[in-house]
C-alpha cells in the first residue's frame, strides 16, 4: 500500500462546474482537495465549498500562492482568458495545472486515449493539460476506437445538448467549440481531418446529451474489428463516465462516389451526467469534470512524486 | 391593375429575397453545379431579384455527413453567382455552431455582401459573435428565427432584440416547418414589430407544407414584414419554399410594389428552373406530417433516405422526430430514431409470430 501523503489540489474557479468536480474529487479521496478560490466574497460556491469543508477564499490566485503548503495540481474552471494569465504563475510555483477553459495552453488529453502521453513532466517543469471541450470528450474516444483499426480520412462529429446547460462563455463563442473540437478529432482522435458541429436543443424536460460519430472507412475496412474496439473504448470511458453508453450497434454503410469511395461508420451516443452537482442532463458539463477529475488525479499522482523537492521549490519561489 | 395603378396605391415596398440556390439546394440533395448557379442567378437579377442567397442548404460549412456533401464547394458558388450578376447583392446563410467566422470571410472575399445568421428561435446569442463579425466586414446582415412556430411572439420578439443589438438588420420570422398559419405569422410578426421599431426590418420565410407560403407572406407583409423569401417553383426544404414568381405576381396584383419584373419572374421558374431541376417538392404525406407537426423541413430526405435503409416508413420517423422536439441541425437523429423504430418493428413482428404460433 502506498503511504506517501495525497497530493494536495485546489480548484480556480467555484461555478457549477468548479463544485461538481469538487463532489467528483471528494467521493474519489485520491486527492487531498484543500482550496477553492474564487473572486467574488459573496459566491455561493465558495459557501457549498466550505459546507464541504474546504477552504475557500475571495482572494483569487494571488491569495492561493501565498499559501503556506501550495497545491501540486490545480483545476482551473474559470475562463480562457484567466487560464492564460495564471498559467505561467502555476508552472513557476511548480503547481501541475489541469485546464477546463478553452485557453489550451498545454496539450489535448482525453483520459481514455492519450493521458498516458502527457503524465511524465519533462525536465522538471510543471505540466498543464487542457480537457478540450465537452463534445470531445465524449466523441474523441470513438474516433480514436476506430482510427486504432483501419485508417480515418475524415471524422466528424455531432454534439447535441440542452440549451440550459451551455452557459454564456459558450454562446458567446461558439466558433471555439467547432474550431478546438475539430482540431482535436485530428490531434487526438487520429483522424486525416476532423469536422465537429454542435445543436443547442431547448426542448423540456432538458433533453441529455447526445452526440454522433461519423467516421470515414476504407471500402475494406474490418467492420468486426472496429465495432469490437468501439465497444472495448466505450467500457474503457465508462470507467470515469459511468452514464457513457452506446445507443445501438455502430452501424455501417457502404462505399459511396460522393464520399470519395470510402464507406461510413457511424456510432450513436447518450451521455447521462452522475448528477453530483450538475443535472443528470448535463452530460456535456459531468464529462467534463469527470474527465478532468480522472486526468487531475492521476497527474497530480506523477507529478507529486516526481517534482523537485516541495521545501526547495517554495524558497525558490519565494527567491524570485 | 397598371403599374400606373400600383404606384398610386401608396403601399409600402417589400423586398423579395431569392433562396433558390440555398434553400433550394436541399431538394436537390445539394447538387448544384457552376453553371446551374450562373443560370439561376442571372436570370433572377434579370428580373430585378434585390438579393440571391446562395450556400449549401444548412449554410456555410453545411456540406458534411450529417447533412451531404456539396457537388461543388458553396463558396465556388457564391464566387460563380457573384460574377453572374450585375445588380443583385449575394447573400450567404450561415448557422453558429456548423459555420464559424472563418467561413464568412471566405464567403465575403468570394463575392458575398449579405451575411443571413440563423438559430433556433430560442437560441439567438449564438449569434452575436456572427454579426459582429459581418459587420465589421461591412456587409448587409439578416437573423434567421427558425422553427418560429415553436416560440411564443413575445419571448421570440425579445430573441429579435439580441439579434438586432449584435447588429443584425432584419430578423426574420423563420416557419422552417411550415407550420404556422396566418393567426401564428401575423401575431409573431407584429411582435417583432413593435420591439424593434426603427431598429431592424422584419421578415418572412415561408414553407408550403399546408399549403400556407404565399398566404403567410401576405399576411407577414400586413402585420409589417418588408422582407420575404421566396424560391423559384418552391424548390426547397420538405414541402418546398412560397413560389417567388407566384409571390411577386401576388403582390403585384395587390398593388405592393417589390420592384421585380414579374415576366421576367415567371420566366425564370419557366424557362431557366424547370429544364435543371428533375424532381419538385411536393406536398406529400411526409411533407404534411411536417407541417403538421412542426417538423425542421431539410430533414425530409434524410427520412426518406433513412426509411429506405432501416425498412420503416418516413412519416413515421418524422413524426417521432417531431414529438422528440429535435431541431434544425440534428439530421443525425433521424438515423437513429430509424434504428429505434426498426427494432420495435422487429419486436412486434416476433411477438406476433409467437401468438400466431
Amino acid at each position: 500500500m502506498d503511504h506517501r501523503p495525497r497530493p494536495i489540489a485546489a480548484i480556480v474557479g467555484p461555478g457549477n462546474i468548479g463544485t461538481d468536480l469538487l463532489i467528483k474529487l471528494q467521493r474519489s479521496g485520491t486527492l487531498d482537495v484543500r482550496y477553492m478560490i474564487g473572486v467574488d466574497p459573496a459566491s455561493d460556491g465558495l459557501r457549498r465549498a466550505r459546507e464541504l469543508g474546504v477552504e475557500a477564499s475571495a482572494g483569487g490566485v494571488d491569495w492561493l500562492l501565498d499559501q503556506e503548503v501550495v497545491p501540486d495540481v490545480v483545476f482551473e474552471a474559470t475562463s480562457a482568458k484567466a487560464h492564460d494569465a495564471n498559467a505561467p504563475r502555476y508552472r513557476e510555483a511548480g503547481i501541475a495545472a489541469v485546464d477546463l477553459t478553452p485557453a489550451a495552453v498545454g496539450p489535448f488529453v482525453c483520459p481514455a486515449v492519450n493521458l498516458d502521453e502527457h503524465l511524465d513532466a519533462g525536465g522538471g517543469t510543471a505540466p498543464n493539460i487542457n480537457m478540450i471541450t465537452c463534445g470531445g470528450q465524449a466523441t474523441i474516444p470513438i474516433v480514436s476506437a476506430v482510427s486504432r483499426v483501419t485508417p480515418v480520412p475524415y471524422a466528424e462529429i455531432v454534439a447535441s445538448i440542452s440549451s440550459r446547460s451551455a452557459g454564456p462563455g459558450t454562446r458567446a463563442n461558439i466558433d471555439e467549440f467547432t474550431e478546438t473540437t475539430s482540431h482535436a478529432l485530428q490531434a487526438v482522435g487520429g483522424a486525416a481531418r476532423g469536422k465537429a458541429i454542435i445543436i443547442l436543443n431547448p426542448v423540456e424536460p432538458p433533453m441529455v446529451m447526445r452526440d454522433t460519430v461519423f467516421a470515414a472507412i476504407g471500402p475494406d475496412a474490418d467492420r468486426e474489428a472496429i465495432t469490437e474496439s468501439v465497444h472495448r473504448m466505450v467500457a474503457e470511458v465508462q470507467q470515469y463516465v459511468p452514464g457513457y453508453r452506446l445507443k445501438s450497434e455502430p452501424q455501417f454503410d457502404e462505399p459511396r462516389p460522393d464520399w470519395d469511395g470510402n464507406g461510413r461508420v457511424a456510432v450513436f451516443l447518450e451521455v447521462t451526467g452522475n448528477g453530483d452537482y450538475l443535472p443528470p442532463w448535463a452530460g456535456n458539463l459531468d464529462i467534463m469534470t469527470a474527465a478532468a477529475a480522472r486526468a487531475g488525479e492521476q497527474l497530480a499522482l506523477a507529478w507529486a512524486h516526481t517534482k523537485p523537492d516541495a521545501t526547495n521549490q517554495k524558497v525558490q519561489v519565494a527567491a524570485k | 391593375m397598371t403599374s400606373a395603378n400600383i404606384a398610386s396605391t401608396g403601399n409600402p415596398p417589400v423586398r423579395i429575397i431569392d433562396t433558390t440556390l440555398r434553400d433550394g439546394s436541399h431538394a436537390v440533395s445539394h447538387s448544384f453545379t457552376v453553371q446551374q448557379v450562373r443560370d439561376i442567378s442571372k436570370a433572377l437579377d434579370h428580373a430585378g431579384v434585390p438579393i440571391i442567397e446562395v450556400t449549401h442548404g444548412d449554410g456555410l460549412a453545411g456540406s458534411s455527413f450529417n447533412y451531404g456533401f456539396s457537388a461543388v464547394r458553396d463558396i465556388d458558388l457564391v464566387a460563380a453567382a457573384a460574377e453572374a450578376v450585375t445588380d443583385a447583392k449575394i447573400a450567404v446563410l450561415l448557422l453558429p455552431g456548423l459555420g464559424t467566422v472563418h467561413d464568412l470571410r471566405e464567403a465575403h472575399a468570394a463575392g458575398a455582401g449579405m451575411a443571413r445568421v440563423a438559430t433556433h428561435s430560442t437560441e439567438a446569442d449564438v449569434s452575436v459573435q456572427h454579426f459582429g463579425a459581418a459587420r465589421d466586414l461591412g456587409m448587409e446582415t439578416a437573423g434567421f428565427l427558425m422553427l418560429s412556430h415553436r416560440t411564443e411572439p413575445a419571448r421570440l420578439a425579445k430573441q429579435a432584440r439580441t439579434m438586432a443589438d449584435a447588429g443584425c438588420q432584419c430578423v426574420y420570422v423563420v416557419d422552417s416547418a411550415g407550420a404556422l398559419l396566418p393567426d401564428g405569422v401575423r401575431t409573431r410578426v407584429d411582435a417583432l414589430v413593435q420591439e424593434l421599431g426603427d431598429d431592424a426590418m422584419v421578415g418572412f420565410h415561408g414553407h408550403q407544407n399546408l399549403s400556407m407560403g404565399v398566404a403567410n407572406s401576405v399576411e407577414a407583409y400586413r402585420a409589417g414584414a418588408r422582407s420575404i423569401d421566396g424560391t423559384l417553383r418552391a424548390l426547397g426544404a420538405g414541402a418546398g419554399n412560397t413560389p417567388t414568381e407566384v409571390l411577386v405576381t401576388v403582390l403585384d396584383a395587390m398593388g405592393i410594389p417589390t420592384g421585380v419584373d414579374v415576366e421576367a419572374a415567371l420566366a425564370a421558374a419557366e424557362e431557366v428552373l424547370a429544364p435543371i431541376v428533375r424532381r419538385m417538392p411536393v406536398m406529400d404525406r411526409s411533407s404534411i406530417v411536417q407541417g403538421r407537426y412542426g417538423v425542421y423541413n431539410s430533414f425530409l430526405l434524410h427520412a426518406e433516405r433513412a426509411a429506405d435503409r432501416y425498412g420503416v416508413p418516413a412519416y413515421q420517423i418524422l413524426r417521432r422526430v417531431g414529438e422528440a422536439g429535435y431541431v434544425g441541425g440534428q439530421e443525425d437523429m433521424i438515423i437513429d430514431v430509424a434504428i429505434e423504430l426498426a427494432g420495435l418493428q422487429r419486436q412486434a413482428g416476433e411477438h406476433n409470430e409467437r401468438v400466431s404460433a
